[in-house]
């Protein structure tokens, strides 16, 4: 029963040819996401994401390269292996005109079929913050329940 | 009492079940009840249901309670606070890269507009 996927998304005053740019041009990732980026933008392809403050290097492998409206990667995956549906999580970037801008949806799926352990579950959620969303809906109608149900 | 410490997996987990989603609405709006009170409000048997109040207390959501030879369940109220907190936090990270998405995507059509 646990959540298999989050979805976000953002609408942006600026043509989907820029966004495009700023989500898959390896200079660009390095200024929203990590501190360094690498990416072989082709399906097959190899990327790297570089947390310094955590000295971690996350690898991905592209899944799909669609300009200018899909990019998807997987990642998340155990050291060692090549990431497939079942031990990675896919990430999807999927950009649209819509009016005079561009939303632009990132959808994390394959959560919940994450092959892991608890301890390597729980360093996936505090790098990632994927798949809580899903509870925080279940969550956050709980919150005011219990506020008024225990007197302080 | 387990309320301090959360480990996030077990509670995701435990939340994350329609079956516990009920049983702590029941006991949110009751207050405490025994096992036996709280199966005979849910579609499901005493078996079940003593199941669920122990994945729910071992994530540290329930608190088991004795009274004489009953055991009752309650609410632990500050766990779940703390963990929504802390999942909203978590959540709050692609929230975060969108809007620093935005934030490029915008300044840069504005330079391009300017020249």
């Amino acid at each position: 029963m646990l959540p298999d996927s989050i979805e976000r998304d953002i609408l942006i005053q600026a043509p989907v040819d820029a966004v495009w740019r700023i989500v898959t041009e390896p200079d660009q990732i390095a200024q929203w996401f990590s501190d360094k980026a690498e990416v072989d933008l082709r399906p097959g392809g190899s990327g790297s994401l570089t947390f310094e403050q955590h000295g971690v290097t996350a690898p991905f492998v592209v899944e799909a390269v669609e300009p200018p409206h899909r990019f998807a990667w997987r990642w998340s995956h155990p050291e060692g292996s090549v990431p497939r549906e079942g031990n990675s999580t896919l990430v999807e970037f999927l950009l649209r005109t819509e009016g005079d801008g561009t939303r632009l949806r990132i959808v994390e799926s394959g959560i919940a079929a994450l092959e892991r352990t608890d301890a390597e579950k729980r360093d996936f959620l505090e790098d990632h913050g994927g798949g809580w969303t899903t509870c925080i809906t279940s969550l956050g109608e709980y919150a005011p329940k219990v506020a008024a149900a225990v007197p302080r | 009492m387990s309320g301090a410490t959360i480990d996030d997996e077990q509670l995701w987990a435990a939340v994350a079940d329609p079956s516990r989603r009920r049983l702590l609405d029941l006991l949110l709006a009751g207050g405490e009840a025994s096992a036996s009170a709280l199966a005979r409000d849910l579609p499901f048997s005493r078996q079940a249901t003593a199941k669920h109040l122990a994945v729910l207390e071992r994530a540290g959501i329930v608190e088991a309670r004795r009274h004489g030879r009953e055991v009752r369940y309650a609410v632990l109220p500050q766990t779940l606070e703390a963990a929504t907190q802390a999942m909203a936090g978590v959540a709050a990270r692609w929230d975060a890269r969108l809007e620093a998405i935005k934030r490029l995507a915008e300044a840069a059509e504005r330079e391009r507009q300017a020249r």
